[in-house]
């Protein structure tokens, strides 16, 4: 038997001996032995030097061929059989992957603080600044200052907390109107002001009323402030909150310190001003109230309302999230039922 | 004001239907409270006439009815009215017909008795217990002799009306009358009013002054005071025309006077009081104040104790009426009366307003006289009506009116000018439209170069300066019509203030900490009010006059609204709540001052704060899970001086032994802990733990500088070690020595371990700290660390007595 076929024999049974093992030390036996120094291949190449010169290259290169055959057998059976006991492996790692997930204790903004934050954002985006007001107030700003003389009939529409005859707790958000406008250097432009905050009313406490509650209170003043700037504010703050398909109505209210003073009504998001229990069935839901700044508050101010003019307007935050959550009971906002407060936790 | 559409259209010739009408009334005027027709939901109520009755032969208080109800033969119905009779015209509610609060009236059999439907009241056809005349109110009601059998009932009970039921705004007084709202209506369709007066036709045998005297002192209580006197006249019930108008507008007719009064303050907006003119003490009729505890009977016999601040009318100095709030019951009309005193007049708003909500007599009459009353139809109105009792109660009216007051009518003149109205309200009206939105109104105006000079008649008195003048613009002009624009060439910039972000900022740490916001009452007990406290304070301030004993104090801090939450919760077996709070707390600073109002922040965690599962344990609240949340809360909040925790049994509330005051250099900024087990129980509420800072002081601190510390590519050496120490020795005395002795390259101090136990001697501890070291410029050897850290073991030896195990 010549060289080259004791080399293609040994190709033979290298080649079936991998092929028919079925594991990795195995694997590892037959490269040590057929392609080791001691092995058989080696064994046929000393045999080499007998052969002529002419013959030698050749052997040599099919010697080459035969140890890379080999070579790439055994190491495409040992990656095969390596894959195979990974995926063993993993097979029995496998887990129920619709066991629950761990509770990582996550806390939620309260839903007033959610529809407060998102009304100053959109404010803030508009060039407001925010301002914050202390909740027991002077007589003074939260009526007087705001066209609410003593005896102004309005002033029976709030009833008041009062802790001496000239303090009180606010029953609006709206003296912050009276201190910023006192305190705004018009010299530097135009007063955007948007103030939320809490406000108190001598009211007993049941599903629709609370003796505490939120208003956000906004106000704009400037050389050339006009009415259609109040529209289409109000129109953008509805549309924000409610869903800008939403047609907005305004008609005419009462505030002392507003006139023209107007209410806002948005299309019931509900029924889509069909009609239906949620706006009694007009088809509109009043969201808010607001008019041209009066003049006397400009006056009290020192502001001169022949140069100075604007709009103010206030919301309710509690009325929002009731009609936007369908909450029923204002209490739910105060009473903190975990279950109530972890509910509101949809993102962005 | 419940306005009916029927009786609009007397007036006007209205172009559109009623709930159309009324969203214009919403947009132009005022706002709708409800558009109904007093016949909605009923049905097959027809006329019947009664042919005959006769007892029913098993019952002693039932008839049998044959009733025509305009088919060919009578039918009959078993009736229960007392006062049913034959020869009459009744309401029949047919078989299947739909009565008062959706009842369904079936064929049915009564006794025995066939009966084919129901002769009803007219409380069972929908009218309130408070309108159907009083007479009725046993028995059923008889239509007009006229009416034709079988026809609906609606239209002779006026029921066939739209009542459009108004919201009127303060400012709006005007628009509590037909006649505010023929104007207001007129002018914004466009249309000619025929609103008319009916004008009086005086006796000439008798003189009103000869009747009466009335004498104003005092011109401010009563502007306006007018007198009529009707003599001979029958009292008896109104026509039906004049039941049907004030029934529906939610007025119960009471006879030809007293429904005549009630009919001109409708159309009029007018309020009149009706004496009997033979019952005044004397004929010489003043108004004054009342005086302090002057007892005086109302109408609805009442017996009052008048206040000062009353104001009652006088007849020689004797009070008759409670001044436009409501009447004496000596003087009120009654069958007897034969002479009626007719007093029309305008009191002070303001003290009526007061004296309505001091004896709680708001009617009618107050609520307008609150509002203000035009001052152009006093008069007339007076005229009017005592025409009309004249003319319902076959008497006179005696000539002349004496008048005691007479407020001035006239007009008020306001210039603007074009560009003022486009100025302010962003349109672009032409001087044309301006004019045409005045000559609606019917005010009188004159453009002089596109300046306005406008006559505002004194039955608008809401209109006094030019921003009432540009409201009616731009009602009338229409709201839909203003464009929409965004304020245009401002260029403020916005945003929150420094203290706005770290405030937000504070929030979110917490929510992302695992904490609810939760948002509680301000206002609580005065025990509660002063539990808590940060730093001890006096007494809360306190409302002069609380509406509930649960809320007459501000809070001095958040804690205990919080604890007052998880109560709530525990009491609705939610008893894993983890909740903050950020708001504000009100310190006293003296009588007749307003409280300082310092922004805390708080939170309370109880029970699971995370709940076991199926995977992993429970991890309950403890005080190192809160000083955990607060330690990390402090961390983001950057402040610059150091935290330290110092133990605090100061709070009679919290736990003595296990809570801590926390401090950012030397400022005391808070505390956090356990609350005391006592306070918990008071609470109901399991094992709690607190905290409570204030923002105020946090955000005052000085901060950290954001730098950014390089990341070290040395190598670091940590060495372990495990420290038996007395007791009483606190982990952060340990911590000073070791921080303070461990070197230049010590960068950390981790404690990893703390056993107390049986395997340690008594009064002993165990602790042990990792120490990491790191030099930031080189790689470090070990033999500078093992020295660094020989050393640090011979300190902790010398000053704390440690044993090194
Ligand atoms: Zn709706």
């Amino acid at each position: 038997m010549g060289l080259k076929d004791k080399l293609d024999q040994l190709r033979q049974q290298g080649l079936t001996e991998v092929k028919a093992s079925s594991d990795l030390n195995k694997i590892n036996d037959i490269r040590v032995k057929m392609l080791g120094k001691k092995g058989p291949i080696t064994e046929v190449l000393r045999g080499m030097r007998e052969l002529s010169a002419e013959e030698r290259p050749k052997i040599g290169q099919f010697a080459n061929e035969v140890r890379d055959d080999l070579t790439n057998a055994i190491e495409a059976k040992r990656s095969e059989l390596e894959q195979a006991k990974i995926n063993a492996q993993l097979e029995h790692e496998k887990l129920d992957v619709t066991l629950p997930g761990n509770t990582v204790p996550q806390g939620q903004p309260h839903v007033i603080q959610q529809i407060i934050d998102q009304l100053v954002d959109l404010f803030i985006g508009m060039g407001y600044e925010v301002a914050i007001g202390d909740e027991v107030e002077e007589d003074h700003y939260n009526f007087e200052m705001l066209n609410l003389p003593k005896d102004h009939p309005a002033r029976d529409m709030q009833d008041t907390f009062y802790v001496t005859p000239e303090i009180l707790m606010r029953t609006q958000t709206s003296p912050m109107q009276a201190r910023m406008l006192e305190q705004h250097d018009f010299t530097k432009g135009p007063l955007k002001m948007v103030s939320p905050g809490k406000v108190y009313r001598r009211d007993t406490d049941d599903a629709t009323h609370s003796h505490q509650f939120h208003q956000v209170e906004g106000m704009v003043i400037g050389k050339h402030i006009t009415m259609a700037d109040l529209k289409g504010t109000l129109e953008v703050v509805a549309q924000e909150l409610f869903g800008d398909e939403l047609d907005v109505r305004l008609r005419p209210s009462y505030f002392p310190f507003t006139e023209p003073s107007v209410e806002a009504d948005i299309t019931c998001f509900n029924c889509h001003g069909r009609g239906c229990a949620i706006c009694k069935q007009t088809g509109w839901i009043e969201v808010l109230g607001a008019g041209m700044t009066h003049p006397n508050v400009l006056k009290m101010a020192s502001v001169d309302p022949e140069v100075y003019g604007g709009f103010a307007f206030g919301l309710g935050p509690d009325r929002f999230a009731m009609l936007k959550y369908g909450v029923e009971d204002i209490r739910d906002f105060y009473q903190n039922d975990v279950r109530f407060l972890t509910q509101f936790n949809q993102k962005g | 004001m419940k306005v009916s559409y029927q009786w609009l259209q007397e007036y006007l010739d209205l172009p559109e239907k009623p709930a159309d009408l009324a969203e214009r009334i919403a947009r132009i005027s005022v706002d709708i409270n409800d558009v109904y027709s007093p016949s909605d939901g009923l049905t097959k109520l027809v006329v019947g006439h009664v042919d005959s009755i006769k007892p029913h032969p098993d019952s002693d208080h039932l008839t049998l009815c044959q009733v025509n109800i305009g088919t060919a033969d009578d039918v009959q119905i078993v009736c229960g009215a007392p006062n049913i009779a034959a020869a009459k015209n009744v309401i029949v509610a047919l078989p299947g017909a739909r009565i008062g609060n959706n009842i369904k009236i079936k064929r049915s059999k009564m006794r025995g008795e066939l009966s084919e439907g129901m002769i009803c009241a007219l409380q069972e056809i929908g009218f309130g217990e408070q309108i159907a005349p009083k007479a009725y109110e046993e028995g059923i009601w008889f239509l007009p002799a006229e009416a034709t059998p079988g026809e609906p009932v609606f239209p002779y009970l006026g029921m066939d009306d739209t009542i459009i039921d108004t919201d009127v705004t303060p400012n709006r007084g005007d628009m509590f009358s037909m006649l505010g709202n023929v104007n207001d209506i007129a002018a914004f369709y466009g249309l000619t009013s025929k609103f008319k007066p009916l004008l009086v036709q005086e006796s000439a045998d008798q003189q009103t002054a000869d009747l009466v005297s009335v004498q104003i002192d005092d011109k401010k209580i009563a502007p306006t005071y007018k007198m009529r006197v009707i003599s001979d006249v029958q009292i008896k019930d109104s026509p039906l025309w004049l039941q049907i108008r004030l029934w529906n507008a939610g007025i119960r007719p009471i006879n030809n006077v007293v429904d005549v009064t009630n009919y001109i303050l409708l159309k009029y907006g007018q309020p009149l009081h009706s004496f009997d003119y033979d019952k005044l003490p004397a004929k010489n009729i003043g108004v004054r104040f009342a005086q302090q505890d002057e007892p005086f009977v109302t109408l609805d016999e009442n017996k009052r104790d008048l206040s000062s601040d009353d104001v009652v009318v006088t007849a020689g100095d004797h009070p008759v009426a409670l001044a436009g709030t409501m009447g004496g019951l000596e003087t009120a009309i009654s069958n007897q009366t034969t002479s009626v005193a007719l007093e029309s007049a305008i009191f002070d708003p303001v003290l009526i307003r007061k004296q309505a909500r001091r004896h709680d007599l708001h009617s009618e009459s107050s609520s307008r006289f609150e509002r203000g009353i035009n001052p152009e139809t006093s008069e007339i109105a007076l005229n009017e009506a005592a025409q009309l009792i004249a003319q319902l109660g076959t008497g006179k009216v005696a000539t002349g009116i004496v008048t005691g007051s007479q407020k001035p009518a006239t007009p008020i003149e306001i210039s603007l000018t074009l560009a003022r109205i486009n100025h302010v309200l962003g349109t672009e009206l032409s001087a044309v439209e301006v004019q045409d939105i005045f000559e609606r109104l019917a005010f009188k105006c004159i453009n002089n170069d596109d300046t306005f000079l406008v006559s505002v008649p004194a039955r608008r008195w809401d209109i006094s300066i030019e921003a009432d003048l540009l409201e009616e613009i731009a009602r009338i002009y229409g709201y839909d019509k203003i464009p929409s624009t965004l304020p245009a060439q401002t260029s403020n910039i916005g945003g929150l203030s420094q203290q706005q972000k770290w405030v937000r900022a504070s929030r979110h740490v917490l929510e992302g900490l695992g904490l609810n916001q939760a948002i509680s009452y301000s206002l609580t007990t005065v025990t509660e009010a002063q539990q808590f406290e940060i730093k001890r304070h006096a007494t809360p301030m306190e409302l002069d006059y609380p509406m509930s004993q649960d809320h007459v104090a501000t809070r001095m801090s958040l804690i205990s609204g919080l604890l007052t939450d998880l109560a709530y919760n525990t009491a609705r077996k939610q008893v894993d709540v983890s909740l903050y709070e950020q708001g504000r707390i009100f310190v006293p600073v003296g009588k007749n001052k307003r409280p300082q109002e310092q922004e805390h922040i708080a939170g309370a965690i109880t029970g699971q704060f995370s709940a076991k599962t199926w995977h992993h344990e429970a991890q309950m609240a403890d005080f190192y899970l809160i000083k955990g949340i607060v330690a990390q809360y402090l961390a983001n909040m950057a402040v610059k001086n150091a935290v330290s925790y110092v133990a605090s049994n100061e709070r009679s509330e919290m736990h003595p032994g296990r809570t801590a005051n926390i401090f950012v250099g030397e400022t005391l900024v808070g505390y956090v802990g356990q609350i005391h087990p006592q306070t918990a129980k008071q609470y109901k509420i399991g094992a709690t733990y607190v905290f409570e800072l204030n923002l105020d002081k946090i955000m005052a601190e000085p901060k950290k500088p954001r730098h950014y510390q390089m990341i070290s590519k040395y190598p670091t050496i940590t060495r372990d070690i495990a420290l038996l120490v007395d007791e009483n020795i606190t982990n952060e005395s340990i911590l000073d020595v070791i921080n303070d002795k461990g070197g230049a390259y010590l960068t950390d101090v981790t404690l990893f371990d703390v056993y107390e136990g049986s395997h340690l001697p008594a009064h002993k501890k165990s602790l042990a700290y990792t120490l990491t070291y790191q030099d930031k410029e080189g790689t470090l050897v070990e033999e500078k660390v093992n020295q660094a850290f020989d050393k640090v073991i011979k300190q902790l030896m010398d000053k704390l007595n440690v044993e090194v195990r």
